[in-house]
């Protein structure tokens, strides 16, 4: 997971490498816009910038194969949840996902997901996620780390661990 | 050489600059005024020949994007269009309109640098920029052809200016000015620096306004 800014996270997944080179490369750009400009992009630029670098590079002869979920909490318009995969495709979205993982938690989510969630409930959704993996995925995964925005900025939760996870 | 680089010998100056903003003192006049909600900006329109096929409905005031700015020009073809680029680009990158301050910046930078490199003249535009966004509320700038620019709450370019500069700083009551008292104070001034005896709509004065979702471009009315 990377900080992009004082209310913003971007986690960043799939090839080794290019999830880092390019989260990096984001991350300075936009430290490098509040630097400029005196004030921070909304997270809703920065997933729009984000996608359109990401959509450059895809036709270039250097693509960059990661896919993206950028978190971030905006003064005017509340929090917000962008999804964007590796071909540069740009969702906002209530719940994503990404990974084998998705194919198991997105039923769980849309399932008892609910637009008046409050703090814990959300993280009891989560939860439900988790257990949901430790019940029905091959791969054996013993922890989660869970971080959350709100007006305050960014906050780290307690690690989530399933039991009989090892 | 273009003159540019000849310097006198105790002072260094850019002629080239100077002749450029001293020939924007002839063009028309054209001011702004910031007021509490929203800005004004009120232009001194000079083709009116009556042969004149209007195809613009103002020559000189140009809307660059739905929330903000637009931007007051002398000698139409130099700048006519630079300043889509700067905006749009922007729109593309962010999917968000442009901080003014930043289309200000990107646009004082090219002027800047027409002063430096290239061997080229600097552009014998003065530009007035009003427009709002999220971070400042509504603004008014102003450039000149070295590529300085300013915020003001009010100021005024072109013919009289400095006439009408002082006009303004004696009548111009901060944090009390709302759109309607702005019109009136600039219609004030540009009946004193204007050459013509009364305003009207055909004489043609433009004027046109920033409000935070709204944009409105009228004539003025007979005064």
């Amino acid at each position: 997971m990377f900080k992009l800014s004082d209310k913003i996270l971007l986690l960043c997944v799939g090839e080794a490498g290019d999830t880092v080179q390019f989260a990096e490369y984001i991350q300075k750009n936009i430290q490098l816009y509040k630097m400029r400009n005196g004030y921070e992009l909304s997270p809703k630029a920065a997933a729009n910038f984000t996608r359109k670098n990401l959509a450059d590079y895809l036709r270039s002869r250097t693509p960059y194969h990661v896919n993206l979920l950028l978190a971030g909490f905006d003064e005017t318009d509340g929090p917000g949840l962008y999804y964007m995969d590796h071909l540069s495709a740009l969702a906002k979205a209530p719940f994503a996902a990404h990974g084998y993982g998705a194919y198991l938690t997105l039923s769980i989510l849309d399932r008892y997901y609910r637009p008046d969630l409050t703090r814990d409930e959300a993280v009891d959704l989560l939860k439900k996620c988790i257990e949901e993996l430790n019940k029905r995925f091959i791969l054996n995964l013993p922890s989660f780390s869970v971080r959350l925005i709100d007006k305050e900025g960014i906050h780290d939760l307690e690690k989530l661990m399933p039991v009989g996870a090892k | 050489m273009s003159g540019k680089y000849v310097f006198s010998t105790s002072v260094c100056r850019l002629y080239q600059v100077e002749y450029a903003m001293e020939a924007i003192g002839h063009a028309g006049t054209c001011l702004g005024i910031l007021a509490n909600d929203g800005v004004l900006l009120a232009a001194e329109r000079r083709n009116i020949h009556k042969l004149l096929d209007e195809v613009f409905f103002s020559e000189k005031i140009y809307k660059l994007n739905e929330s903000k700015s637009r931007y007051i020009i002398y000698n139409i073809v130099e700048t006519y269009g630079i300043p889509f680029l700067p905006s749009h680009r922007y729109l593309l990158q962010y999917q968000e309109p442009i901080p003014c301050e930043q289309l200000v910046t990107a646009l004082c930078d090219i002027k800047q640098a027409y002063t430096q490199f290239g061997g080229k003249r600097p552009f014998g535009v003065s530009l007035l920029y009003m427009g709002w966004d999220k971070h400042y509320g509504f603004q008014l700038y102003q450039s000149d052809p070295s590529g300085n620019y300013g915020g003001w709450k009010a100021t005024c370019i072109g013919n009289n200016s400095a006439a009408a500069v002082s006009m303004l700083k004696q009548d111009f009551k901060e944090g009390e000015m709302s759109l309607s008292s702005a019109l009136a104070l600039a219609v004030k001034v540009l009946n004193k620096t204007m050459d013509v005896s009364k305003l009207s709509a055909e004489k043609g004065v433009y004027r046109d306004t920033c409000i935070q979702s709204a944009w409105s471009m009228q004539h003025m009315q007979q005064c």
